[in-house]
C-alpha cells in the first residue's frame, strides 16, 4: 500500500513538472501583457515537433546526413536546439500576431482571440504540412531503472522532475534578482510608467516570450521522450489543464504556477489510483474549482490595491 | 536653449488638445506650466516624453527641440536613456508590488556607469530620508507623500539632467509640499533644469523662474514668476482674486 503510494507521488510528480514548465509559460506572458496566450499548448506542440526532426537529425535517420551522434550529444543537443527554436516560434507569435494589435491599441478581448487563433493555425499548419499520420519519437535515452527498495523509477522521470526544480530555481531568481525581472513585475503593475524608466517595453515582452517559449520547448521535448507519440493535437488537452493549472496557482505569479502544476498531477494521479481512470478529468476539476472559489485569485494570487 | 517647443500641435484621436504652443526652457532654470484642469499640461509632457497613443496624444504639427536636436521621432525608451530626460507622472505611477530600493533600481535599468548608479542612491537617501528608512518595504505600503518622494527618487535615478514634474503636490499635506518644494530647490542649484506643472500657481510660481499660463489647449501669457503674479489674468483665475 504504502509503496503504491510513493510510487504514484513519483508519477504526479511527473505529471506535475510536465504542467508546471507549461504553466509558466501561461504565466510569464499574463504576468507581463495580461494576455491568456491560448496558443501556447500548441507551442509545446511545436516544440514538440521540433525535438523530433532535430532528434532523427542527429541520431542519423535523415539521408542527407547520415552521420549518427553519440546519444548524449544528440539529446544535449536536441534539447538546446529545440529550446532556441521553440522560443523563436513564441517571439513570431509576438511579432506577427500579438504586436501590431497591442501597437494599434486593440482591447485585450481581441489579442486572446487572436492567440486562439494562433494556436488553431499552428495545429493545422501542421496538419496540412505533415499530415495526419502519427509520429513516433526516436529512443534517446537508454531506459535505467532504479529500484530503491520495492520502488522503481527510471532515470528520465528523475530527469523530467528535477528539470522543472531547475527551471523553477532560475525563473525565480531572474524575476525576482534581476533588472530585466523586476521589468517585468513592473509591466504588470503599471505598464505606463515603464518607458518613464528608460526600459523598451519590447524588450522586456520578446524575453518573456523568449522564457515562456523556450520553456514550453523543454516541456515538449520531456514529454515526447516520456511518451513518444506525437500528433497535431497533442498541445491542446495538456494546455488547457496548465492552463488552469496556473490560474489555481494565482496567475502571474511564477510560484503558483508550479504549485498548481504539481497540485493538478498530484489530483489527477491520486484520482486514477484510487477511482477508474475515466473519473480522472471529472474528480480533479472539480476539486480545482473548489479551490478557486474558495481563492478566486488562486494559490499566491494577491487582490490589486491602489492608492490614490 | 535646453528645451524649445515649436508650434506644437497634438490630438487624441481626432479632438485637438494642444492649438500650436511655443515655450522654451534654458539650462539651469526653473519653469512652469500652470492653468486649470484641461488646459494641456500633462498632455504637454507626455508629448516631450514621446509617450505613444491612447494614453498619450498624437503629434500633428510642430517640433521639439532638445540641445538644438529635434527628439519628435525619438522612442520613449530613448528619451529617458540617451537624452537623459525625466518625468514624473501624475499619480505617481510607483510600481506597488516593487520595494522602494527595486523601485529606485530599476529606473537604473539601461545605466552602466555603477559608481555614479552608488553616488546617486546616497544622494536621494540624503533629499529624502524617509526613503532610507524604508528602503526595503513593499513600495504600495508607502504614504502618499512618501511615494511622492519614491517617484520622484526614481526620476533621479534614471540619471536626468531635465526633471519635469507633474503636479508633485498633489494629495500632499502643506508641511510635506514644502518639503518637497525644498528638495526640488536644492537639486535645481546643484544644477538640475526643472519644468513643472501645477494647479496651484501660487506655490509654482514661487517657486519657478518663469512660468506659462495655459488655456484650453493655448499659451496665453508667459513672463518671469514676478510679472504672471501680477497680471490680472492669473490673479482672478488662479490666486483668488
Amino acid at each position: 500500500m504504502l509503496q503504491t503510494f510513493v510510487q504514484n507521488i513519483l508519477n504526479a510528480l511527473q505529471w506535475g513538472s510536465f504542467y508546471s514548465l507549461i504553466a509558466l509559460g501561461y504565466t510569464l506572458v499574463y504576468g507581463v501583457l495580461l494576455l491568456i496566450n491560448f496558443a501556447h499548448g500548441d507551442v509545446v506542440m511545436v516544440g514538440a515537433y521540433i525535438a523530433f526532426f532535430i532528434a532523427s537529425l542527429l541520431l542519423g535517420h535523415y539521408s542527407f546526413f547520415p552521420h549518427a551522434l553519440p546519444g548524449g550529444v544528440a539529446l544535449v543537443l536536441t534539447i538546446i536546439l529545440t529550446m532556441i527554436l521553440t522560443a523563436a516560434v513564441g517571439v513570431s507569435l509576438e511579432r506577427i500576431a500579438y504586436r501590431p494589435l497591442r501597437r494599434k491599441g486593440a482591447h485585450r478581448l481581441y489579442v486572446v482571440i487572436t492567440a486562439l487563433m494562433c494556436g488553431l493555425i499552428l495545429e493545422n499548419g501542421n496538419l496540412a504540412l505533415l499530415g495526419a499520420s502519427r509520429k513516433k519519437f526516436p529512443e534517446m535515452v537508454d531506459k535505467v531503472v532504479y529500484n530503491l527498495g520495492p520502488i522503481s523509477v527510471t532515470n528520465l522521470k528523475i530527469a523530467v522532475i528535477l528539470a522543472a526544480l531547475l527551471v523553477f530555481i532560475l525563473l525565480q531568481f531572474i524575476v525576482t534578482r534581476t533588472k530585466i525581472g523586476m521589468a517585468m513585475r513592473a509591466i504588470s503593475y503599471d505598464k505606463f510608467a515603464v518607458p518613464l524608466m528608460g526600459i523598451p517595453i519590447d524588450t522586456v515582452i520578446v524575453f518573456t516570450f523568449i522564457l515562456g517559449s523556450s520553456m514550453a520547448g523543454l516541456a515538449g521535448i520531456l514529454f515526447a521522450l516520456s511518451y513518444p507519440i506525437l500528433d497535431p493535437y497533442m498541445g491542446l488537452s495538456i494546455g488547457w489543464k496548465a492552463f488552469i493549472a496556473a490560474v489555481v496557482g494565482g496567475i502571474g505569479d511564477i510560484r503558483g504556477a508550479f504549485a498548481g502544476g504539481f497540485i493538478l498531477g498530484f489530483v489527477e494521479i491520486m484520482v486514477v489510483a484510487f477511482f477508474p481512470s475515466s473519473y480522472r478529468d471529472l474528480f480533479s476539476f472539480t476539486i480545482l474549482l473548489l479551490i478557486l472559489t474558495i481563492r478566486p485569485t488562486g494559490l499566491f494570487g494577491v487582490p490589486k490595491t491602489t492608492k490614490i | 536653449m535646453l528645451l524649445e517647443v515649436k508650434d506644437l500641435k497634438v490630438q487624441y484621436g481626432n479632438i485637438a488638445a494642444l492649438h500650436g504652443i511655443d515655450f522654451h526652457v534654458r539650462e539651469g532654470e526653473i519653469v512652469t506650466l500652470i492653468g486649470a484642469n484641461g488646459a494641456g499640461k500633462t498632455t504637454t509632457l507626455y508629448t516631450i516624453c514621446r509617450l505613444p497613443p491612447p494614453e498619450a496624444p498624437k503629434l500633428v504639427a510642430g517640433d521639439i527641440l532638445f540641445r538644438g536636436q529635434s527628439i519628435v521621432k525619438t522612442e520613449p525608451h530613448d528619451i529617458v536613456r540617451r537624452l537623459h530626460i525625466a518625468l514624473v507622472p501624475e499619480g505617481r505611477h510607483i510600481f506597488g508590488n516593487l520595494t522602494v530600493l527595486e523601485n529606485l533600481k530599476l529606473a537604473t535599468f539601461a545605466r552602466r556607469d555603477q559608481e555614479k548608479i552608488n553616488e546617486d542612491y546616497e544622494r536621494i537617501f540624503d533629499l529624502f530620508p524617509r526613503l532610507a528608512e524604508r528602503r526595503r518595504q513593499r513600495s504600495e505600503l508607502l504614504s502618499g507623500g512618501e511615494q511622492q518622494m519614491l517617484a520622484v527618487g526614481r526620476a533621479l535615478m534614471s540619471g536626468c539632467q531635465f526633471l519635469m514634474l507633474d503636479e508633485p503636490s498633489m494629495g500632499l499635506a502643506p508641511l510635506l509640499m514644502y518639503d518637497m518644494f525644498r528638495a526640488l530647490k536644492r537639486l535645481n542649484e546643484e544644477g538640475m533644469t526643472i519644468l513643472l506643472i501645477e494647479q496651484n500657481a501660487h506655490v509654482a510660481l514661487e517657486f519657478a523662474h518663469r512660468g506659462y499660463l495655459l488655456e484650453t489647449g493655448n499659451i496665453v501669457l508667459a513672463g518671469t514668476s514676478r510679472e504672471l503674479m501680477d497680471t490680472p489674468e492669473v490673479h482672478k483665475a488662479y490666486l483668488g482674486g
